[in-house]
């Protein structure tokens, strides 16, 4: 067992950290270092960036336009972006809906999406949930019927991110309505722009956009932009869904808001002494980076597993529970550390360019909203009653 | 010793419900959230009407108090119903101050019309380099003329805006945390010098912080003794504290009940979700949460005035941990429990949980709470 880095890993940390120095942009570095509202631009724009480095696929094979790093490099990637304050990259593209097609979708299909999700000109959603079909996928009732060369689809999805930039849609669909339930779906590529598609925003708790409805009604979707076979979508939708959550544990970002939230106590006062030389602070603060500093380690096991080709298991559950309480905590901490200046609630003030009057720190500005909003991480992604459950199955036997 | 209510108590309690269910539904209470002044003067000309302004006025100025048990009946329907109108901020804090620090003069001037809906009177004393402190308290007053003169900037006043009247703490003497020489002035907010930055705070309410720059007062502005105010201050915020506690209780109770309700109708996997056992186990914590909660809430009615100092810090900042852990831990749960519909806007659980946020925030948070409790243990 060793669990430092090789020369060679390290050499390629570097080469990142100075590609970061020069080419992430400063206006983008500072919307999420300050946890500010991102806006869509950011994210394209750094797709686009990356793209031209020849590092839009991270974690993608060098025969679909990938890097072809290896998982401890992906890791190491992400690391750095996250600590650099670069946008998030979309995992809908680059995580779901790419590693879908690159290994059921076929050729035409490959050619015609791939290249367009690194190069950053098609935004990606994911069209799995209904409102009647959320926890319990498998009950989706959307529906898709051929009709000669084209399918009409008729239903509704909810709370999809980001659907209001979206291009495409990747849809779970009932193509057949007599099978059991996990048996009649198929994965559907749809255009926004099909007549049919309605956008309808949700306003979340924090006042935010960014989930929506999505509503089908006679959308006519070319059989071509069917994935694999008909009626096998929940395989296709099982082999994303251990993707997303490998990828959710956030080690990274979790790092970055660590920092964050130790300027913020080292710039904020408690009986007029610095709040990070707080016994009860502090203690609170130690004990969420030792939690995390835990599952950076499990996180890392669990790659090493991956990189000898081993795959996922269900630890990804393990990673996804753990990985939410530790962003929860960390925002629910800097809540705190601000005081009472945490209630303003200014949303405004959240966006890149305010230019009114501040009230309070600079940094408490963002932290009941981003506590607020963060609520949905143990609820995304398969909530995590959902993942202990699979945990007491899969891993337990239970 | 026995926890019954008198007939009156329980026909106040009924009445107050009652008025809050009819009036301030969740739609009422969207639409007053979204008004310009984000709160009613309607349903505070029928508050003062049920004689709730009153509850901490004495009778000779036109209230009924001391009345801790009315007091905490009445928040705790109000949390229920989620009330955003400024009663903790004026009808508690401010008439708590005003009678404990207000001449005979300031006290006739100032209470029948707080009690009947008149006036809306805020204490003005948090501010940025405090935090929880009741002590720390930069701003200053110096004499100036006939009266004094202001300078000074106050944090996440709450309610600030709604304010015919704010009751501006300043230090007429000694160093920034000082016991001595904190002193409470009644500035009116029109007063030149005085600006407020206004805000919506997270769970709807509004605040301000308040800006003081050389601002004029006539000499009778002075509440009470000058540099004597820290008592008067901590007596009225530990009122606050208890009030609080009661509002929560209201705001707990309702949240867990959306959740039961919500569990129990929504189906996934062929039947509702209440009959997994992790919820049910999770509902069983939450339940005991809210109970723990409620008695607590209890106690700090019953200590809330009490001359007994030590008591009366060590009780309301347990019954304040208490109940601060329990917006935490029932608020995070009722929304995670709700799956998706949680973090939407349109549900009230969200509001709720906002509600409980901002309680567990205000008049010291658990942790200022659980160092008091340790301080006056010792
Ligand atoms: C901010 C946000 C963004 C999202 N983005 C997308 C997106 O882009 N695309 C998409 O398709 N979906 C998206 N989702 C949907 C998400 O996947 C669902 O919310 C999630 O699967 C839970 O479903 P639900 O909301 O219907 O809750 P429900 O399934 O109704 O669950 C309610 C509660 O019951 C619990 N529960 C349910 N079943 C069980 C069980 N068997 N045992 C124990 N507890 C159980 C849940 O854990 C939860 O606490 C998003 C959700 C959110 C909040």
């Amino acid at each position: 067992m060793d669990l430092s880095f090789t020369p060679e890993e390290q050499a390629f940390r570097e080469e990142v950290r100075r590609f970061l120095e020069q080419r992430l942009p400063a206006s983008l570095r500072r919307h999420v270092l300050e946890g500010l509202h991102a806006p869509a631009a950011d994210t394209v724009e750094w797709q686009r960036l990356l793209h031209r480095q020849g590092w839009g696929g991270p974690s993608w094979p060098t025969e679909h336009g990938g890097t072809g790093w290896d998982p401890v490099r992906q890791y190491i990637f992400e690391e750095e972006c996250a600590a650099a304050g670069a946008p998030r990259l979309l995992p809908f593209g680059l995580k779901m809906v790419g590693p879908v097609i690159m290994r059921f979708g076929n050729e035409a299909q490959r050619r015609r999406f791939l290249p367009r999700i690194l190069s950053g000109e098609d935004w990606w959603c994911q069209g799995y949930s209904e409102p009647e079909a959320g926890s319990d996928l498998a009950s989706l009732r959307t529906r898709a019927d051929r009709q000669g060369d084209h399918y009409l689809v008729n239903g509704q999805k909810t709370w999809i991110t980001l659907a209001q930039h979206a291009d495409w849609i990747f849809c779970l669909v009932r193509t057949d309505h007599a099978a059991r339930p996990q048996a009649g779906i198929s994965f559907l590529l749809i255009d926004m722009k099909t007549p049919g598609v309605t956008v309808r925003p949700i306003v979340m708790l924090d006042g935010g956009h960014e989930i929506n409805e999505v509503w089908f009604e006679d959308v006519a979707v070319p059989v071509e932009n069917l994935v694999g076979e008909e009626n096998k979508g929940w395989t296709y939708a099982k082999f994303l869904l251990g993707h997303e959550r490998a990828n959710i544990a956030g080690i990274g970002s979790s790092k970055r808001e660590l920092e964050r939230l130790k300027r913020i106590a080292a710039a904020e006062l408690k009986h007029g002494r610095s709040l990070a030389e707080d016994p009860f602070f502090a203690a609170r603060l130690a004990q969420v980076e030792i939690d995390l500093m835990a599952l950076e380690i499990t996180n890392l096991r669990v790659l090493s597993a991956e990189a000898e080709q081993r795959t996922p298991g269900p630890e990804a559950s393990l990673l996804k529970i753990k990985g939410s309480e530790i962003q929860q905590a960390l925002a629910e901490l800097m809540m705190q550390a601000v005081g009472p200046y945490a209630l303003p609630f200014r949303v405004e003030a959240l966006d890149g360019g305010f230019q009114g009057e501040p009230v309070g720190p600079a940094h408490a500005a963002p932290l009941a909203a981003t506590y607020c909003n963060l609520r949905k991480t143990t609820i995304y992604g398969g909530s995590n009653e959902i993942q202990k459950n699979i945990i007491a199955q899969l891993i337990l036997g239970l | 010793m026995h926890f019954n209510l008198t007939e009156e108590q329980r026909a106040l309690a009924d009445t107050v419900q009652r008025f809050l269910a009819q009036q301030y539904g969740f739609e009422a209470r969207r639409k007053i959230l979204r008004s310009p002044e984000g709160w009613s003067r309607e349903i505070w000309g029928k508050l003062a009407e049920l004689g709730l302004l009153g509850l901490q006025v004495p009778p000779e100025h036109g209230g009924m108090a001391p009345a801790a048990i009315e007091t905490m009946l009445t928040l705790e329907a109000m949390g229920r119903a989620l009330l955003v109108e400024p009663y903790l901020a004026s009808a508690v804090l401010g008439s708590a101050l005003v009678g404990a620090l207000g001449s005979p003069a300031q006290r006739e001037a100032l209470l029948p019309a707080m009690a009947e809906g008149r006036r809306i009177v805020v204490p003005a004393h948090g501010e940025a380099g405090a935090r929880h402190d009741l002590s720390r308290v930069a701003t200053v007053a110096r004499r100036g003329g006939a009266g004094w003169v202001l300078s000074g900037r106050k944090a996440v006043v709450v309610h600030a805006p709604a304010a015919d009247l704010l009751l501006v703490s300043a230090r007429t003497s000694g160093a920034v945390d000082d016991q001595q020489g904190i002193s409470v002035f009644a500035v009116p907010p029109g007063s030149p010098g005085v600006r407020l930055i206004p805000y919506p705070l997270i769970d709807g309410q509004r605040g301000a912080d308040v800006v003081l720059t050389e601002v004029s007062l006539p000499a009778d502005a002075l509440l009470g003794a000058e540099g004597a105010a820290l008592t008067a201050l901590e007596a009225a915020w530990d009122l606050g504290v208890a009030a609080l506690c009661a509002e929560a209780v209201g705001v707990l109770q309702a949240t867990l009940d959306a959740t039961t309700e919500y569990t129990r109708t929504r189906k996934q996997f062929g039947g509702p979700i209440a009959r997994f056992q992790a919820l049910q186990h999770r509902m069983a914590d939450m339940l005991m949460s809210v109970e723990q909660a409620r008695s607590m809430s209890y106690l700090a009615a019953m200590v809330a005035t009490s001359d007994d100092l030590r008591e009366r810090r060590r009780k309301l900042s347990a019954a304040k941990v208490v109940v601060g852990q329990a917006c935490r831990f029932v608020g995070q749960q009722a929304v995670q429990l709700h799956g998706g519909m949680g973090v939407t806007d349109e549900l009230a659980v969200s509001h709720g949980f906002k509600r409980l946020m901002a309680i567990e925030a205000s008049l010291g948070d658990t942790e200022h709470h659980l160092e008091r409790f340790i301080t006056e243990s010792r």
